[in-house]
Parts: structure tokens; C-alpha cells; sequence
């Protein structure tokens, strides 16, 4: 599968990463560079095969539930002392709704 | 003795003998990281004074009887750790000023145990990359040189460059790495010191910037297996603010470390003879198995048929798992925000995400999306769990024959700035031997255990059973004996 520049655009969109005009025929050359050399798995007979998706060795371990209580919060200095701009205790970003 | 030469268990015995005061020992390290930084790049952020302050600090505690494990040992701490108050980047320009609130599991163990930090180490950024070059904050440069070629700028490799580097030039005694792909491993065999990436579960993830959720483990470097066995007991263990971390006892892998190998059967996977490899790689490799055979291991033909196939399965897994994990990196909550007049929320994630990551960040964030987005999923993403569960299963049927694997660490010794670069999948082939332990959830260590014929370092790997760091521990120490590895990089402390 080969990307067009079409799908290159579009994935740059859904991964939210502006994509200048001047950019595209590179960045869909290194994408088809990876994704040619990625194809080789399609040789592997996976019939039958149960997917890995964790990283546990011994398969998928079940995971841990804990009490389903609060056990932090009220550290809302601490939370926004990052934010790149904020309004009283609220993240600031450009307006969204009109 | 100078206090930069010590191994971290020597420096331990000598502060509990009361040869030297960790003021000393720490005053010795961060005046040797004040002469070298400017050259190495090792180190991101220099915390001499936090450093000097933390050294009187545990002094005070050892005058009262408290002495921890590591009392006083001065350490590097991959950029990739959340500290507390001190700025923590991953190697990129988006978390650039970024102060975490927080201390990361780890951390606050290896400072529960009286650890001293000299400050923060340069990283491939997100830890995504083989040589350091994707940082951000300038490459790091490996403190040996090529016998030939004494001016071509080596790399430490990556993606936790800085770690190694630190720990072969005598900054340090120790530092911390993490290993996603082989970020451990194979700095630590381009740098000429040990390093082990342990089972995945056995240190906790949290306060860890996120790659590869599935994949990532931290894991500690320094110039003995000793050394790295005393500092894995104090980062291991479990935790519940990671709900992957093992809920199982911590034990003494230093103790394991004087284990004899008889009678252990030693794998030799077939698989790991791959074209063009140097020749002094697997004279090295044949050179390994002799040893363990001299010291009574049993050396056993095996195969892991599917091995061939990690790397590209590496490919999809860990940049599918980036693409999500890197989603939080949008200029709202913390990090770099671009935006220009008139842009809306969408146009701040599209500047701030292009303008905040470097070339390698964007282009894995753009695989993963590719092999997650609809219609797309089960060929790429699907299809890559399925090879990795068959990989996982070649090392499972493995462990039936053999108690440890043995493989050299990296198919070359330590290259150039500059090489390898034009094309991505060419640098992606350096983690060839390493990956497969990431993708299995196993045990692996990196041994220094010759030089190839420009005198640079050449590391062995060993790779063990699920949670049996022990063995793999036991096996590397046997290595590290035979090879006897005496040599030392042109630049480093006292040099």
C-alpha cells in the first residue's frame, strides 16, 4: 500500500500536525519508505494467532481494580502551574463556541 | 584513589567506611561533569548546587544511622523521568521549561535510597531513536574515538545517549535509561559499559514521559553488572500508580551476581546470523560462548523462526502506541503553544504539534495514525499483534531448552555523526538484536566484552526468562569476568 498525497494530508490532520505545502512530497516519501519495508509482515501466516496487546510476557494478565474512591486531587496550583495560559483555575485556549 | 574511579559498590563500601564523605564523592563528580558537559552534551540539565545540597543532606543521615543502599551515589537521570522541580524535557522542544509537580516512581525510590542526582541526561526525543541525534538539546558525543579516525564525532547511541555517556566518561557512577526498542542496550555496548532493560513490569512506568506503553521499561547503566544489579533492586518493584508493574518480591540481584553458570544450557538462535553482520561481531559472539562453556554452561543450537519480523513489527506497535500517547502534547495543559493571530483551537494543535516536534516524532506520530486509522487497523496494527504474540511464543518454546540467551548487543560498534541518517530504516536495523526482548517482555543486558579493530567497545547480550534477571545477572557477571574489559574512553575524569 502506497500512500497518496491525498492520505498524507489527511493523516497529518488527524494527527493534528500542520503539514506545510513544500513538505508533503518528502514527508509521503518517508512514509512509503517505512510503510514499503513495514509490508514484509504480510508473509507471516498469523491464522489462528491470538493478538499480543500488552507488553506482560506471560500473555495478558488481568488487570488490578482498586476501590473506586478519590485518592487525589485538590491541587489545582500545582495542575495549571504549566498551562501556557489560564483564567482564574481554567486552562485558557482561543474561543470555541461563538 | 581518584573518587571518580570507583564502581558504584566500591564507592558504597568506602562511604561506609568512612574513606570518603559523600560531599567528597559528589564534589569529585559534578566538577568532572562541569569540565566534560560542555563537551559531551551528556547532560541536559545540571543540578550541581540541588546535588551538592542532597550530598550534605546524606552525610547528615548517615552520621544518624540512616544510611540507605545508596547513600551518597551520585547519579544521571534520563530526561525521560518526571523530577519534581526540576525541568524535565524528553528531549524536545515541546516540553521545553516543562516543571513536573510530581516525582516519577523510580525516582523517588533511587532518593529513598539516598541516591544523589548530578543532574538530567540527553536522549534521542521521546526516546525515539539510535543516536542521540533526534534530541532537541544537540547530540551527545561518545567519549571514545576511533583509533584511526580520532576526530570523527561519535555517536552514544540512543535512544538514552546521554545516561551512557555520563556513566563511561566518570560523571557518574550510575544513571538511569529507559528501553523501548534497545535504548539501553545498545548505548551501553556504544559506550563500553553494562546496562540491563529488565522483565517489562518490573519497574514502574509511572512519572515516565510515555513512548511505547507496551514496550517501555527503564532500567539502569553503569560500569560493572554489579552495579547495575544494586541499582535495579532499588528502581524495581511494585507500584500502584502503574497497573503493569509486577506485584512480585524485589530480589537481591546483586547476590546473583556471584552465581556460578554450570550447568546452564545457553541458547544460540539461529536467526541472529544475519547478512553482512562485521566479522568481528560474531568472532566476539563465538568468543562469549567459549567463555560460558570454560565456566560449565552448556551452549544449545535454537531457533526463533519469527525473530526476523521484529523489527518491522516494532514499527507499527511502538509508533501506533506514540501516536496515542503524544496526543496529550496539544499546548493547552503544559509545554510549548504556537499559535498566530486569528487561530482557533485546531490551528493552536496543528502549529504547536508541528513548530513543538522534531522530523523522527512527527513522522512515527504520522505512522501510527496511518496503521490505527480506519480500514487500516487489522492489516497494520492487527497483523503486527499477532507476529509479535508469535515472537513472544519462539522465546516461550525456547525456554523449555535453555535457562538464558545469549546475542551480541548491536550489529556494529559505535558510527559517526552523519551516518546512517539518509534513510530512516537504515538507523531503525541498529535495535535488530534488541528488539525482540521489547516485543517479548523479557530480560536483556549489555555486557562490554572486546573492541572491534578501531578500539571501540563491542557489547554482548543476555537475554533470560520472564522475572529471572538472576540468571541473566549470573551469566553476565561470568562474561564480564572472562573478558576482563580493562579499556577506557580518551575522554573522561581525570584523563
Amino acid at each position: 500500500m502506497s500512500l497518496d498525497t491525498a492520505t498524507v494530508r489527511r493523516v497529518a490532520a488527524l494527527a493534528r500536525i500542520r503539514l506545510e505545502e513544500d513538505e508533503v512530497a518528502r514527508v509521503q516519501g518517508e512514509l512509503n519508505g517505512i510503510l514499503g519495508w513495514i509490508e514484509q509482515l504480510q508473509a507471516v501466516d498469523t491464522d489462528g494467532v491470538e493478538p499480543m496487546s500488552g507488553g506482560t510476557p506471560e500473555g495478558i494478565a488481568a488487570m488490578p481494580l482498586r476501590d473506586d474512591v478519590v485518592t487525589d486531587g485538590g491541587q489545582a496550583a500545582k495542575i495549571l502551574a504549566n498551562a501556557p495560559d489560564r483564567e482564574g483555575e481554567y486552562f485558557g485556549v482561543p474561543k470555541v463556541v461563538e | 584513589m581518584r573518587p571518580t574511579d570507583f564502581t558504584l559498590a566500591g564507592a558504597v563500601a568506602a562511604l561506609a567506611e568512612g574513606a570518603i564523605s559523600a560531599e567528597e564523592l559528589t564534589r569529585a563528580h559534578v566538577d568532572a561533569t562541569l569540565s566534560l558537559n560542555p563537551k559531551i552534551n551528556a547532560l541536559i540539565t545540571v543540578t550541581a548546587e540541588q546535588a551538592m545540597d542532597a550530598a550534605r543532606a546524606s552525610d547528615a543521615r548517615r552520621a544518624r544511622g540512616e544510611a540507605g543502599p545508596l547513600e551518597g551515589i551520585p547519579l544521571a537521570i534520563k530526561d525521560l523521568f518526571c523530577t519534581e522541580g526540576v525541568q524535565t524535557t524528553a528531549g524536545s522542544k515541546i516540553l521545553e521549561g516543562f516543571v513536573p509537580p510530581y516525582e516519577s516512581t523510580v525516582t523517588s525510590q533511587l532518593k529513598r535510597d539516598g541516591a544523589v542526582f548530578l543532574g538530567k541526561a540527553n536522549l534521542d526525543e521521546f526516546a525515539m531513536g539510535s543516536s542521540n541525534l533526534t534530541s532537541a538539546y544537540g547530540g551527545v558525543l561518545n567519549p571514545w574515538s576511533r583509533r584511526n579516525d580520532p576526530d570523527a564525532r561519535l555517536v552514544p547511541g540512543g535512544s538514552s545517549g546521554g545516561s551512557a555517556a555520563a556513566v563511561a566518561a566518570r560523571m557518574v557512577l550510575g544513571a538511569t535509561g529507559t528501553d523501548t526498542g534497545g535504548s539501553i542496550r545498545q548505548p551501553a555496548a556504544f559506550c563500553g559499559i553494562a546496562g540491563i532493560k529488565p522483565t517489562y513490569g518490573r519497574c514502574s512506568r509511572f512519572g515516565i514521559v510515555a513512548y511505547a506503553s507496551s514496550l517501555d521499561q527503564a532500567g539502569p547503566f553503569a560500569r560493572t553488572v554489579e552495579d547495575c544489579a544494586i541499582l535495579l533492586r532499588s528502581m524495581a518493584g511494585f507500584d500502584p500508580k502503574d497497573s503493569t508493574s509486577a506485584d512480585r518480591p524485589v530480589p537481591d540481584f546483586a547476590a546473583a551476581c556471584g552465581r556460578s553458570v554450570k550447568g546452564l544450557r545457553i541458547g544460540v538462535p539461529r536467526e541472529y546470523h544475519i547478512d553482512g553482520m562485521p566479522p568481528e561481531i560474531e568472532r566476539l559472539w563465538r568468543q562469549g560462548l567459549d567463555w560460558l562453556r570454560d565456566a560449565g554452561a552448556e551452549i544449545v543450537d535454537i531457533s526463533l523462526p519469527h525473530a526476523q519480523y521484529a523489527l518491522p513489527t516494532y514499527y507499527i506497535v511502538a509508533p501506533a502506541e506514540a501516536s496515542s500517547n503524544l496526543a496529550r502534547y496539544d499546548g493547552v495543559r503544559f509545554g510549548k503553544r504556537v499559535t498566530e493571530a486569528g487561530s482557533d483551537l485546531r490551528d493552536l494543535y496543528e502549529r504547536t504539534r508541528a513548530a513543538g516536534f522534531g522530523p523522527e516524532v512527527r513522522r512515527r506520530i504520522m505512522i501510527g495514525t496511518y496503521v490505527l486509522s480506519a480500514g487500516y487497523y487489522d492489516a497494520y496494527y492487527l497483523k503486527a499483534q499477532k507476529v509479535r504474540a508469535l515472537i513472544a511464543r519462539d522465546f516461550r518454546e525456547a525456554w523449555g531448552k535453555v535457562d538464558a540467551i545469549l546475542a551480541p548487543a548491536t550489529p556494529s560498534a559505535a558510527f559517526a555523526e552523519g551516518e546512517n541518517s539518509d534513510d530512516p530504516v537504515q538507523m531503525y536495523l541498529n535495535d535488530v538484536f534488541t528488539v525482540t526482548a521489547n516485543l517479548a517482555g523479557l530480560p536483556g543486558l549489555s555486557v562490554p566484552a572486546g573492541l572491534d579493530p578501531q578500539g571501540l567497545p563491542l557489547g554482548l547480550q543476555v537475554l533470560g526468562r520472564p522475572f529471572d534477571e538472576e540468571t541473566v545477572f549470573a551469566v553476565g557477571t561470568t562474561l564480564e569476568r572472562a573478558a576482563d574489559f580493562k579499556h577506557l574512553p580518551g575522554m573522561r575524569a581525570g584523563a
